[in-house]
This record gives structure tokens, sequence and C-alpha cells, in this order.
């Protein structure tokens, strides 16, 4: 694919630190982007050589699987240099600070670089030490942006669009990237959002971000077009959020009884890792006719090449030593 | 037809009586008619047409006909005596404290306290489900399934939920489900030495005190969480003036909170621990003179909504002990009407006003189906004369402990007859 100057300003941006503050019409060059991507990455060839040249690194402070391997499968395919980094959280308190991370990598002049972190805002303190682009692959419980990006890509696949669509997003909230960057980018692109939790599991005045509150499923769930589960992140937890397992999934998990109440087509979405009995019953994640998690995991490579792609084309190597 | 002529002799008409239904403010001569397990009409011109065939008549001597009383704070001993003796106070709803062993911090142990009571077929007995589990005070209890099951509140029980970020999230979880969570009102780091209010009485005793602060410490707190979370509080046995006005100023900010005292902490004060009365030892503790002041004055302006017996039987032995070591806790089922019906005979409420104390208001806070004279309503009604005098005595006390506060005290106001889903379940001999 070759480098298009009306893409180049539609999106200028020189990082991709999180959904809040696009434009609609910058989410829709990502996606349209993405959406070229999805054939390519069907093909048996799947690999371009836009990025040829470029480096990447994926710097992650925190474990992941799904992301990192999508981020590097992205790179891989368009051609580029992608290294992983993955820094166990214990050898950064007796190491380097994350500052100090930021410009030694710099450095060695990465084109792109990937980064989690445990810290809300930390890869935005990262990204003002570099020359590089950065790309955001989730900060604490702050925003998760390709995450958002790939949900919409497989929503406005099967729907055809974003706007005018009531999505509800459940469980939670409170920890959780995934909610925050898909309530702005739903919002964003005209959709409704709703979000169902135990009032443990919501942040204080959610409502000011737009979103209706909902305590329970069955009211929450009334009318929805999309059901996205949030993964329970019990790791971020101390206890007593809610008492056990078996009450959360009972009241909060999602079943074929409590899908009854919203619209019979409506899409069931998880960004992964689920856990199975707890936020979501089996078989309704398993539902070929409604569940659309697998191609979730697709959309994810696709959004990820056309992020690569949109960042690299901005960059502007005149000033520096590259 | 063997159901017809069943139902016929279901029928009771209870005539001549003078009716006393806070929830409607009927304060009138009339009567109630029973059909089986329900109230089949009430009112004040009821029986001016004759008595329906058939219907047994209960004359009521024109004494005072009310719903029967409900006691939204009890401690369980055992269910028979405690069930008995809710009878002879007229009290035929209660709301058993989770405190029993084991411990009601499941849908199992629930369910079995409500299969023992329903088969007791006295006084019926709602339960608490703890907030904690095992009322330990740092996990939370399932308390949405209990509520399924049939909880109709929660509360740690004596035991104060001292960690703010449990209280939070009980509450704040509790709301979810509109659950009504109660809280002992004492910062246990300021009562745990403590064995009586804190004041000059202690001093002269020479007994360690618990300050007046470690209440208004806990209401304070709680009334910060409440407005936060927009939970629903409620605040058990209000003792001290302190806790009163922050209460009174919370529900003036129009934060989401409830009240209940008992008996004790408006009828006596810390005297009555005088040498050494160990019946005397409360949790809260009696307080002084002002503060039992200040919880009249809390009924009379509505700032404090509910009257609980705080029944709490302890055994002969953990009480005949040194004050310090004695158990905490009065026997109260029995005295809550007659020790209620003061604050009509001393002239602070009306009679109607103390009986919403102690049957509308509990069964509304509740959502039990109790607590009104109305067509269609369970058929619980308490048949009392609130002028007759006696004794608080061991042998007036039915429940197999005998430790009320007021014991040897004289009172006015004697029940006459319990009647619980229609049946009488007690009738005072004459």
């Amino acid at each position: 694919m070759s480098v298009d100057d009306t893409d180049r300003t539609r999106f200028s941006n020189r990082h991709l630190l999180g959904i809040e503050g696009l434009s609609p019409d910058e989410i829709t060059v990502l996606l349209d982007k993405s959406e070229s991507y999805v054939e390519q990455n069907r093909r048996a060839n799947k690999t371009s050589q836009i990025l040829s040249g470029r480096t990447i690194i994926n710097l992650f402070y925190e474990d992941s699987t799904r992301t990192r391997t999508s981020f590097e499968l992205a790179g891989k395919r368009l051609g580029g240099d992608i290294i992983n980094m993955t820094v166990a959280t214990s050898s950064v308190k007796k190491g380097e600070t994350l500052v100090d991370t930021a410009m030694t990598l710099n450095a060695m002049h990465p084109d792109v670089l990937i980064v989690r972190h445990p810290s809300a805002g930390a890869v935005k303190l990262l990204s003002e030490k570099v020359n590089c682009a950065v790309i955001n692959g989730g900060d604490g419980a702050h925003e998760h942006p390709t995450q958002a990006l790939l949900d919409a890509l497989t929503i406005r696949r099967r729907r055809g669009t974003l706007s005018g669509l009531l999505v509800a997003i459940c469980g939670d909230i409170l920890h959780s990237r995934v909610a925050r960057s898909n309530i702005h980018l739903l919002q964003t692109m005209g959709a409704r959002v709703r979000v169902i939790a135990p009032k443990t599991l919501l942040p204080t005045e959610i409502s000011r971000l737009g979103v209706e509150a909902f305590y329970n499923m069955e009211d929450g769930l009334k009318d929805c077009d999309i059901v996205m589960m949030l993964r329970l992140q019990q790791e971020r937890m101390a206890r007593n959020f809610f008492p056990s397992i078996g009450e959360y999934f009972r009241f909060f998990g999602l079943d074929y009884d409590k899908l009854s109440h919203a619209k019979p087509d409506a899409l069931i979405m998880h960004p992964g890792p689920m856990n199975r009995g707890v936020e979501i019953d089996t078989e309704v994640a398993d539902d070929v006719g409604r569940s659309v998690i697998r191609e979730q995991v697709e959309m994810g490579v696709a959004v990820r090449m056309a992020c690569l792609e949109l960042l690299t084309m901005n960059m502007d190597y005149s000033g520096g030593d590259a | 037809m063997a159901r017809k002529s069943e139902k016929i002799s279901d029928t009771v008409a209870y005539t001549n009586a003078r009716l006393l239904d806070p929830a409607n403010g009927i304060d009138a001569p009339g009567g109630v008619l029973t059909d089986g397990e329900q109230i089949a009409a009430a009112g004040a011109d009821l029986f001016e047409k004759g008595i329906p065939d058939g219907a047994e008549v209960v004359d009521c001597g024109g004494h005072c006909l009310a719903p029967g009383l409900v006691d939204m704070r009890v401690e369980l001993g055992s269910l028979s005596a405690s069930g008995r003796a809710a009878a002879s106070g007229g009290i035929t709803s209660m709301v058993c404290l989770p405190n029993t062993n084991p411990v009601i911090d499941n849908e199992a142990v629930l369910e079995l306290v409500a299969r023992r009571a329903r088969k007791l077929g006295l006084a019926k007995i709602y339960a608490y489900g703890a907030i904690t589990d095992g009322l330990g005070g740092t996990e939370m209890a399932e308390l949405a399934s209990l509520a399924k099951s049939g909880a109709v509140a929660f509360t740690d029980g004596t035991r104060t939920i001292a960690d703010a970020q449990m209280m939070r999230m009980a509450l704040s979880y509790g709301s979810t489900f509109d659950l009504l969570i109660v809280n002992h009102p004492e910062e246990p780091s300021l009562a745990k030495d403590g064995v009586m209010n804190d004041g000059e009485t202690a001093t002269r005793l020479g007994l360690p005190g618990i300050p007046i602060e470690a209440e208004v410490i806990m209401v304070e707190r709680d009334i910060r969480l409440a407005d936060l979370t927009g939970g629903r509080l409620h605040i058990a046995h209000v003792s001290t003036s302190a806790a009163v006005e922050a209460i009174r100023q919370a529900k003036a900010r129009g934060i989401n909170i409830t009240c209940d005292t008992a008996p004790p902490y408006f009828a006596l004060n810390e005297t009555a621990v005088g040498d050494y009365r160990t019946f005397a030892k409360l949790s809260p503790p009696l307080r002084g003179e002002h503060d039992r002041q200040a919880i009249v004055g809390g009924l009379k302006d509505g700032t404090i909504d509910v009257v609980a017996s705080d029944h709490a039987p302890r055994d002969e032995e953990s009480k005949r002990q040194p004050f310090a070591e004695a158990a905490a806790g009065g026997v109260g089922l029995n005295t809550l009407l007659a020790i209620s019906l003061e604050l009509y005979h001393n002239g602070f409420l009306g009679i109607l006003d103390v009986m919403r104390l102690l049957t509308q208001a509990p069964a509304d806070l509740m959502n039990l189906p109790a607590g009104r004279l109305e067509t269609g309503w369970p058929a619980d009604l308490v048949l009392f004369d609130p002028d007759h005098g006696w004794q608080v005595t061991e042998d007036a006390l039915l429940s197999q402990a005998k430790n009320s506060p007021f014991d040897s005290r004289p009172v006015q106001g004697i029940v006459l007859r319990t009647v619980v889903d229609g049946r009488t379940v007690h009738q005072l001999e004459k």
C-alpha cells in the first residue's frame, strides 16, 4: 500500500496515546485504513514492505500475550523490524526509572515504541521523552486505544455504522482501560453507551463521561445492539468489590437469561482473555451466531497495522540525526 | 365443601375496640374482621350493619387494637422462648440478628432459621444477613444472594464494621441491590476496654468508660460513607445526644439514613448501673441524663425513626459476674410496649406516634408485610390496655433469660391478646 497524502493530512498525530480527543474524522481514517488490511491478512501472502527498514519496539511492563503478539504480527506483516522487551515489574523497582529506560531506548533510534504500563499516564510521560512515535498499548485503568479501535472495526463491519447504536459495557468498569477507551470512541462516533456493574465496580461520577449507568443486567441490556463484556480484573482487586465469584456470575455474568433482554440480534463482545463462568457463560461466549469474540482478535492485527502505517507516514526525519 | 365450612370458622370479628392504625392515622372506636390469615376489613363503622354470619366474635372491651408490633432488632436466644416472650409482648414480627450459631452469612443458615421459625408458629421471624463472612469484618458476605433468599437487611450485629473501606464497599455494593445496611455505631478502639458510659458515675465506681465520642465518631463516619455511596444506611440503637444531632443534620442535608433506639436509652440512664447492677450493662452503655433526654427529643421530632427492643438474652452465669466481666445486653421483648408507652403517659408523644415507631415505621423500613390494619394485610394484631399497671418481674418475663434492665420497674400498659396470621398466640390470663 502506498502513502496516501489525504490520510497524512487527515491523521497527523505524532502518537496514539488515547482515544479521548480524537475527532470522528481521525477515527474514521484509522478504521478505513484498518479495513484495507483485513483482506491482506486473509491472503496467503500477508506481507508488504511499508515499514521496511523501520524499527519497532514492543515495551511491555505488564504481562500480555494477545496484544503484544498482535502488534508483533502487525509490524512483521508491514515488513518492519520489531523486537519485544518485556520488563518485569520487579526489575523495574531495582533498576532504572521509566524515564531512563525511555532515554536509553531513544538513543537506539527506534521508529515506533509500543508501550504497556500498569500506571495510568506512564505512556504519556514516556512519549514526552522520546523522538519516535509512541502507541499506548494500555496504561493502567486509563486507555487502551487499539482495543477500542478493533472493537469499533468489528462492530462497523457487522452493523455498517457505529452511529445510533446502543452499546452496553458490562462488568469491571472501575479497573478497565478498555471501557474508558470504548466510551470515548463510541460516543465520538455517535453511539449511545451504557455501563452496567455493581456500584462497587463503577468509578465515581462515571455518568459525567456521558454514559448511562445501570446496576442490573436486565434493565441495562434492554434494547441494546451490542453487549460488551469486560474481564473481571481480579489481579487488580483486593477482595470486597463483591462477595464471591458465584454471586458475581449470578447477578452480572452474561448468560442466555440476561442476554434475552438485549435485542435478539445483539452482538456479544469481549476483549479477552475471558474468565469463563465468571463474567460470561461458556455457551454464550462460544455462540457462533452471536459472539464476535474471535473476530475481535482478527481485527486487532489489522487495526495495529493501520496505526503503525499512519504514525510512521507522519514521521519527520529531517530534524533528527536519523 | 370442606374448604368453605373451614373458611367460615376462620372468620373472626374483633368488635368494640379502640382502633389504633398509625399508617392510616386512625384512632377511633371500631373493629377488625379477619378471614383466615388476612385482614378482611377494618374500620370505624365496620360492624354497624351487624357481624357476618358464622364469625367468631372477640369483644375487645374498648381496649386498644393495633397492628402487631414489629421488632427490628432481636438477638435470638432459644427460638421457642423468644417466640413466647415476643407473643406475650404483642410482637408479631421480629428481625433477628445474624450473630446466631452458626452465623447467618450464607443462604443455608438463613433458610434453616426461617424454617424453624415457621414451624414454631409464634411471632414471625425474619433475619438479617451478615455483612461480612463470620462477622469477621473483612470479607463481604453474599449480600445479594442472601437478600434473594429472604434476608431483610444486613448487619454484623453488635460488631461494628470498623474498617471504613469495608463499610464503603458494603454500602456501595448493597445499594446496587437497594439493600439496607445497619451498623453498630461504636468506634471499637475507643470502646475496647470500656464497660459503661464514661463520666462521673464510671469514675466513682472505678469502672473504665466508653466515651460518647465512640458513638458519634462512627455515626459521622457512616453518614459520610452513605453520602459518598448513595447507600441505604440505618444506625442501630442510638444512645447519645451527639449522635442524634449528627443524624438530624444529615437528614436535613437529604442523606439517605434512618436510625432506631431501644427503650433503655429513653427510659433509663447510667444511674441504673447503681451498685454494679449487671442487668444494666448494655451495649451501647446506658448514658447520662442529658443523653437520655436527647433521645426523647429525637423521638419527638422524628429524627429517630424506629423503636426496637434490642432484646439480648444472657444466661444467669454470664450476668452473675463482677461488672467488668459480665456480659452486656438485656432482654426486651416483653417490655417493649409498656416502656414505649411511657412516652405517651409522660406526654412526650401521642399514642399513635408511639405505635408508629413500633409498627408501621419498622415494617416500612424493612419492607415487611406488617404494620397496617388494612384489607388484605396479614391478620397480625395486638390488643392491649394502655393503662393497666404491672411490675416487671422474673415471672412476667417469659423469655428464658431474665436479664432485664427494667427488673422490678412498675410499668403501665399490658398486652391482652396477640394474633399472628389470624391465630391467637397469646392471651392474658385473668
